[in-house]
């Protein structure tokens, strides 16, 4: 593929994705959104009631901003070093 | 050449730093597998991360200008596992990132990459934990990156073209992290009515089927990720025989 193609085919892939994520939103309106983990934390706890979580975390996030402070931090660091390094290979 | 290597050095530590971000993330959460799971599940990590090592100095002795390449397929992990994206089934989660790396350089590395990701999110994020850090390798860095692996060369085995087997290389090793986390949440919580089957149906209803389009999403944006990479780095591609030599 030349280079034109490649932008074109990944301009058209990265729509198909954010697409997903809009349907997915659309399909379910009236969802929370909440997180796997909790609704299965949620389950733990109706199949064992007696279950008791037998250690915590060292270390929690403040709040729920701090929280996607650090995200948004980690997304921008790796995709950082990507764009560094696809930009080191083409000046290359 | 010096500049270019601390930059790399810097970024690296921040990133791990910064790694751990999450907060409805998809990994069995702290204190929430028994003792002798949380032991179990460490022990079968150990010769996956053994053989990791040993891949990952090879790699840094013998080409050690594949280094920066396997720097990018951390980052493309650190990327996508801060990526909470909704689901059709109303919940949310996050890809992992596995796929690209272990396309490159096989699930041996991939299992300490990925152990490296979970720890710190483990530490500083309060997401997966500590006590279930073993079981979360084994899910995400070994049965995720296996799958991958076991997809790529399938479809290259039916002689499949690249982008197809990119997609479902990522597709299968994001869905069969979850598929495994069922499996860990469903042996330590069997069902009392049912058992085993029970609970394991009813983790997958709530991992595996949220993870379907994000699966999806998984695998076409490594594709994206891999077309870029045959353009700039098509040579390594071809040294490390993801593309055949003879071109794209």
């Amino acid at each position: 593929m030349s280079k034109k193609q490649i932008i074109r085919t990944n301009m058209i892939l990265l729509i198909a994705v954010v697409m997903i994520s809009v349907v997915s939103l659309y399909v379910a309106k009236e969802a929370e959104f909440t997180g796997a983990d909790t609704k299965a934390e949620n389950l733990i706890i109706e199949i064992s009631p007696e279950y008791q979580p037998w250690f915590k975390s060292l270390f929690e996030p403040p709040s729920g901003e701090i929280e996607s402070l650090l995200f948004a931090l980690q997304a921008a660091l790796g995709a950082g070093f990507i764009g560094y390094y696809i930009g080191y290979k083409k000046a290359k | 050449m010096k500049t270019k290597k601390y930059i790399l050095a810097i970024l690296l530590i921040v990133n791990i730093i910064f790694t751990p971000v999450q907060g409805s993330a998809m990994h069995i959460m702290e204190g929430f597998l028994p003792l002798g799971w949380c032991i179990f599940w460490a022990l079968c990590c150990i010769p996956f991360f053994i053989w990791g090592m040993h891949s990952i100095n090879g790699i840094t002795k013998e080409n050690p200008q594949h280094k920066m390449l396997l720097g990018v397929g951390g980052a493309f992990s650190f990327v996508l596992s801060a990526l909470k994206l909704p689901s059709i089934t109303g919940s949310s989660s996050h890809p992992t990132g596995i796929g690209l790396g272990t396309i490159l350089f096989g699930p041996g590395v991939m299992s300490v990459v990925g152990s490296i990701v979970l720890l710190f999110q483990a530490l500083l994020m309060a997401h997966g934990g500590l006590t279930t850090l073993g079981a979360n390798i084994f899910s995400m860095a070994i049965a995720g990156s296996l799958a991958a692996y076991g997809a790529f060369k399938l479809c290259k085995a039916l002689k499949m073209n690249n982008s197809v087997a990119v997609f479902f290389a990522a597709f299968f090793g994001d869905l069969l992290t979850y598929v495994t986390t069922s499996m860990q949440l469903a042996l330590a919580f069997p069902s009392e009515v049912g058992g085993f089957t029970t609970s394991l149906i009813k983790f997958l209803s709530i991992f595996a089927l949220t993870q379907i389009p994000l699966a999806i999403s998984e695998g076409i944006l490594t594709v994206i990720i891999f077309n870029l990479l045959t353009v700039y780095s098509n040579n390594e591609l071809k040294e490390l025989s993801v593309l055949p030599e003879e071109g794209l």
